[in-house]
């Protein structure tokens, strides 16, 4: 007996919305026998995990806290996945687009208008995001230089830089580590609880980007790139041009939920910047197969996972990581299921045995 | 005179010790690269090697039992990388990148959760049984290179491997069917050689050797388990990679360039200089970016691509 | 003859399907030892994918095969290897980056753990110069000619020990003169009991290389015939169904301006070898220039010069009287030309967008489909209806991934958004190839309709019948250089093919015509 894949005359539209969900609940049926392996016993520890991310309205907030920059980073790096660019940086956009939105906010607001001063610490935040993820555009674009490993290695740097200044040059005195609190003027307004107005400029991001892959000139020439650069070159499309600045893009938006998340949350710049909200994005992103709107659920799922995880923790003494485990699994299934997007399977079995041809 | 000698003595231990795991990860990935399979999963199968390593050695007492349940567990996830790429045919940089998100995840739990109850699961801070240097008499006692023989047993162990793995690659009838599968799929496998069999086989392999970088990181390298334990190594291998251009007897280059940074750095550090610290522990990262963008220039200018032609193309026979 | 002999190989109803596609349909072949079979069909009716099926890299959906009488199923390239059958591909199956004397062990049952290349390369040697071939075994493929990598091919085979050698479209990318060497090593392997399958749709190879002819059309064999019985216009009506295309109604046209001018151009190739070299001509409008040549003279090279996707390293290019010379591939679409691709869904499509927005694809840029940058889905839509209408696309709807629909709609699709944004010189490259004759005819009506309404056509073909028929002039590549330019109204097909070969105008004429 063989099994073989077949292409299907056209790409399934069922198939593209049932393998995130099925992988999903993979994922869910790995953690399990994860958790019972290690003496858990996994209905209670996820419904503990799911009350501990929606069960009040303080857990939701908090909730989405968490989710603000997984939606901002998932939509950074869609932008970038659909160009086939492989933005594996916004972990260190994130944290530079944070340190540069202290910068502005500690050292730069003195006579400056309160509503000048966030909108500056967020520009700050945009550029320096813009520009930590331009660098390796431009080195991809022009010089070919493989941009899933620069994007990696500035991740490591930007992180060193931001504990150099929070640990030594722009330690608060009476501190260990951290800089001394903004001033209000550069506090992000909040929403409820913790949830601050980041959370409008995710949602109307994702808007304004399914408009511009769907509805523009630009976005269609993205489009092109990103699946077939020889054809785009032959269309007359720029590629190095229209790379760079969709890279740049992707990254100020990775900025901007760096900032969001020093203006909003801790309104200081300390240890707990970079805690892989740029990694998680990769999930977010590809689960969401790039829908700007869809990566707003996404990142509501998987911020779910990392705040029940904490609850957990807390609770049930069972580590917080059970919610990484989770998050890492999700794209296994999901890669193994996207083959029956445009293949089916069939299986043959032979009506004869195939023993003379070996002989 | 001897103060110089005794400090290249003390830089080459160094730079051997920390360029022993960043090699065996080398070696493995050029293995699997050769076949045409991208495994960007290295950091993640390190990682999970690091600490099911250190946990058994800490259970057992056997480091080498230790060993090899890293090989295991790198072969492990090597082989959901190869299911993913090669059966069901998915984008390579994805499905590494998944691989290494779930093997840090994965790592993680194992860190909170494999040690002893009385210390709530942690493995963080604990002692076990490693692989501690054992000189070779008489080679050790030369001056300067003596100390390639003041090593663990697992440095010992590249001295063999290295010269057989490029014997094997370009010598050897199935190095030749595997350079074939990485270069050509098409051609290799209308001559008769498995591409599926070979893809599987040497990324499981490659994964393998991985899974013992990460072992010796946390066996002999810098005994014990924490998280993060590999600081990007697993990234700076798919690096090291393109320096070798792709073959093992140049593996140990860019483990000497890197290990070379980190004694530096330790020289530094133990000097007291007034030198930022971060600025130090950039440096393997700034060097990373600096080396692709040398290779990567170099070899546009000599138009001879090292790397193998069908590298991270999914391969599938009927596909018109 | 006093005996019925066995056939050598047999292959009875095999049948192949392909999503969509009737591959093979039944279809019977046999063949003796010393014999040369000729499979003769267009492109598209089957003949290869009927020996990939014989040598396992298809598996057949019906169908079974007998080798020396005894019914065999064949898996795999080395299920064939095994029972003798080695097929010469038309895309060669070699490594470049390996000698060739690794390329010819490779995967062999049998080899020592550690190969003995040395050995391996005297061997080569010898069987070299029995079929007086010369090839050097310690050369890299990527250091060779392709009429040298055929050699290779073949020399594989026979060291293999094949006793049936499938040659796929050999003589596609040789010149007369090497083809006829292809004969020899035919004559020689077929005296010493070896037999051969050889695909073709070129009548004149059949009568030149075979004992016996099949003749494919869609997937089904239609008639077996001795091929001293049989005369190429006996085949070529069996190949095609009905009477060959006649010559199509080309309408006298008057040359207008200049349209086109290339001044001494020279353009290196990928690996920094000179690929055009020194090349001039002119197209003016209502005109067709043809380009004649063996694959890989410079003729790619020469199409994405003119298109802005090559730099020169030397001469000019004039575009409607302006110097556009290496202006990005945008200059040139705006200054008037359009591009039909070699490479369909390579560089001509992008597999995963629909067909309307494939068509989009040269419009996009302005009103109507956009306006300051915002596209209008909506007359995307209308447009690509009146497209698929005016072209006869056929495909389920608009919304379609272009990549599930058939070469030749593709190439319509293509063609319809190319000539639709022409505004004064069309290059048409190979734009027939493995179309069937229907879709051959139209392509070829369209590009005679931009002929006639004013604009400048350079058709590269490796067709010299296509060239004649439409073209009005025909300029021959050898090597990056143009041989001569001759009128296609008294063009001599031995004239072409010598100069193909290298051979200057003025001697090729003499030597023809003497």
């Amino acid at each position: 007996m063989q099994i073989i894949f077949e292409k299907r005359e056209s790409v399934s539209r069922q198939a593209v919305i049932l393998v995130p969900i099925v992988s999903f609940l993979v994922s869910l049926l790995f953690g399990a026998i994860l958790l019972a392996l290690s003496g858990a016993n996994p209905f209670i520890t996820y419904g503990a995990m799911f009350s501990g991310a929606f069960g009040t309205w303080n857990r939701f907030t908090e909730t989405l806290v968490k989710a603000i920059p997984l939606m901002l980073t998932g939509l950074g790096v869609s932008i970038a996945f659909r160009m086939r660019f492989w933005n594996i940086g916004a972990e260190g956009q994130l944290t530079l687009g944070g340190v540069a939105a202290a910068g502005v906010a500690l050292y730069l607001s003195q006579g400056l208008p309160g509503w000048l001063v966030l909108l500056l610490c967020i520009l700050a935040g945009c550029i320096a995001g813009a520009i930590w993820a331009g660098v390796p555009a431009i080195l991809k674009a022009y010089l070919k230089v493989d941009e899933t490993l620069t994007t990696l290695m500035l991740n490591y740097v930007a992180i060193l830089f931001s504990e150099q200044l929070y640990y030594v040059s722009w330690r608060a005195p009476g501190y260990n580590s951290g800089t001394a609190p903004f001033p209000e003027t550069a506090w992000l307004p909040r929403i409820a609880g913790r949830a601050h107005i980041g959370l409008f400029f995710a949602i109307i991001l994702a808007g304004i980007l399914w408009f511009v892959f769907n509805r523009t000139r630009w976005g269609f020439e993205l489009k092109i790139i990103g699946e077939n650069q020889t054809a785009a070159r032959y269309l007359g499309i720029d590629i190095e041009r229209n790379i760079v600045l969709a890279i740049l893009l992707s990254g100020a938006i990775s900025g901007l939920a760096g900032a969001s998340e020093v203006l909003g949350i801790a309104r200081r710049l300390q240890q707990g910047l970079s805690v892989g909200y740029g990694y998680t994005a990769i999930i977010v992103a590809w689960m969401a197969q790039l829908n700007p709107i869809v990566i707003l659920f996404v990142g509501i799922l998987m911020a779910a996972l990392l705040v029940g995880g904490d609850q957990i923790q807390m609770k049930m003494r069972l580590p917080a990581a059970v919610g990484l485990v989770l998050q890492g699994m999700i794209l296994i299934p999901m890669l193994a299921g996207s083959i029956f997007t445009e293949y089916h399977i069939r299986i043959i079995r032979p009506q004869k045995t195939g023993v003379e041809a070996e002989a | 005179m001897t103060e110089f000698s005794a400090l290249l003595t003390s830089i080459l231990t160094i730079t051997l010790q920390a360029g022993t795991s960043l090699t065996y990860a080398t070696l493995g990935e050029i293995y699997t690269e050769r076949s045409g399979v991208l495994n960007l999963g290295l950091e993640g199968m390190m990682l999970l090697g690091a600490v099911t390593a250190f946990a058994t050695s800490y259970y057992t007492d056997n480091p080498w039992l230790a060993v090899l349940v890293a090989i295991i567990v790198g072969g492990l996830l090597a082989t959901v990388h190869a299911f993913l790429t090669v059966t069901m045919r998915a984008n390579q940089v994805v499905s590494g990148l998944s691989i290494t998100l779930f093997g840090t995840g994965m790592a993680n739990f194992l860190g909170q959760r494999l040690g002893p109850p009385e210390y709530g699961g942690n493995l963080v801070g604990l002692v076990a049984e490693s692989f501690r240097p054992t000189p070779i008499p008489f080679l050790s006692g030369i001056p300067v290179l003596g100390a390639l023989f003041k090593q663990d047993i697992l440095t010992y162990g590249l001295y063999i491997l290295i010269p057989l793995a490029w014997y094997y690659l370009y010598k050897t009838r199935n190095g030749l069917n595997l350079r074939a599968v990485g270069e050509d799929p098409q051609t290799a496998d209308a001559m008769g050689i498995n591409v599926f069999q070979v893809r599987y086989l040497y990324t499981i392999f490659g994964g393998m050797l991985v899974g013992l970088g990460g072992a010796h990181l946390s066996l002999a390298y810098a005994p014990g388990w924490t998280e993060n334990i590999t600081g990007g190594r697993g990234w700076i291998v798919i690096a090291l990679v393109i320096f070798a251009m792709w073959n093992p007897a140049r593996a140990i280059l860019g483990a000497i360039l890197f290990g070379g940074i980190n004694a530096v750095q330790f020289r530094l550090q133990a000097a007291g200089t007034t030198f930022p610290a971060a600025v130090l522990n950039m440096l393997p990262y700034l060097l990373t970016i600096i080396v692709l963008v040398i290779m990567t220039w170099w070899e546009a200018l000599s138009k001879r691509v090292g790397a193998p032609a069908a590298l991270s193309k999914a391969y599938m026979r009927e596909d018109k | 003859m006093a005996e019925e002999p066995t056939p050598i190989l047999k292959m009875e109803n095999i049948t192949k399907r392909f999503p969509g596609v009737l591959a093979n349909d039944h279809a019977n072949i046999e063949i003796y030892p010393g014999e040369v079979l000729a499979l003769l069909g267009e492109n598209g009716a089957g003949k290869s994918t009927l020996m990939n099926v014989l040598v396992g890299l298809y598996r057949p959906d019906e169908g079974d095969i007998f080798v020396r009488g005894e019914h065999v199923e064949i898996h795999s390239p080395s299920d064939a290897a095994a029972l003798g059958i080695g097929m010469v591909h038309q895309n060669f199956m070699l490594v470049p980056t390996m000698t060739v004397a690794e390329n010819i062990i490779l995967g062999m049952d049998g080899l020592a753990f550690r190969p003995d290349l040395d050995k391996v390369a005297r061997r080569i040697q010898e069987i070299a110069e029995h079929y007086n071939m010369n090839v050097d075994p310690y050369a890299y493929i990527w250091q060779l000619s392709v009429g040298e990598q055929q050699r290779v091919e073949i020399l594989k085979l026979i060291y293999r020990g094949a006793e049936i050698l499938i040659l796929d479209e050999p003589t596609a990318v040789l010149t007369p003169q090497e083809s006829h060497e292809l004969a020899n090593v035919l004559k020689v392997m077929t005296s010493e009991g070896k037999s051969a399958v050889f695909i073709t749709h070129k009548m004149e190879e059949v009568m030149e290389f075979s004992h016996w002819v099949r003749v494919l059309r869609r997937g089904r064999v239609v008639d077996v015939k001795k091929t001293s019985e049989t005369n190429p216009q006996e085949l070529a009506r069996l190949m095609v169904g009905r009477e060959v295309l006649f010559r199509l109604e080309k309408e006298a046209s008057e040359p207008g301006d200049v349209v086109l001018e290339l001044q001494n151009v020279y353009a290196d190739n990928e690996k920094g070898l000179p690929a055009l070299q020194d090349v001039s001509f002119t197209i003016r409008q209502g005109e067709i220039l043809g380009i004649a040549g063996v694959a890989g003279n410079g003729q790619r090279q020469l199409a994405e010069v003119i298109t802005g996707l090559r730099k020169v390293t030397g001469g000019h290019i004039y575009i409607q009287g302006d110097e556009e010379t290496n202006h990005s591939p945008l200059r040139m679409i705006k200054a008037g030309v359009s591009h039909i691709p070699a490479d369909r869904i390579g560089m001509g499509a992008v597999g995963d967008m629909a067909v309307s927005d494939n068509l989009a694809m040269k419009g996009y840029r302005e009103p109507p489909m956009a306006d300051g940058g915002i596209l209008h889905p909506q007359l995307i839509l209308e447009f690509a209806r009146k497209m698929i209408a005016a072209f006869r696309i056929a495909t389920p709807s608009p919304a379609t991934h272009i990549k599930f629909l058939s070469g030749g709609n593709i190439q319509k699709a293509i063609l319809a958004r190319e000539i639709d944004a022409c505004k004064g010189l069309l290059v048409a490259v190979y734009p027939s190839r493995g179309l069937d004759v229907g879709a051959t005819e139209s392509v070829r009506k369209r590009l005679l309709e931009q002929r006639a309404q004013g604009r400048a056509v350079l058709l590269i073909s490796e067709d010299l019948d296509e060239l004649i028929t439409i073209a009005d002039r025909i300029a021959v590549l050898f090597e990056g250089r143009v041989m001569g330019i001759v009128d296609s109204h008294n063009a001599d097909i031995d004239a072409l093919g010598l100069m193909m070969a290298g051979v200057p105008k003025q001697e090729a004429i003499a030597e023809t015509s003497g």
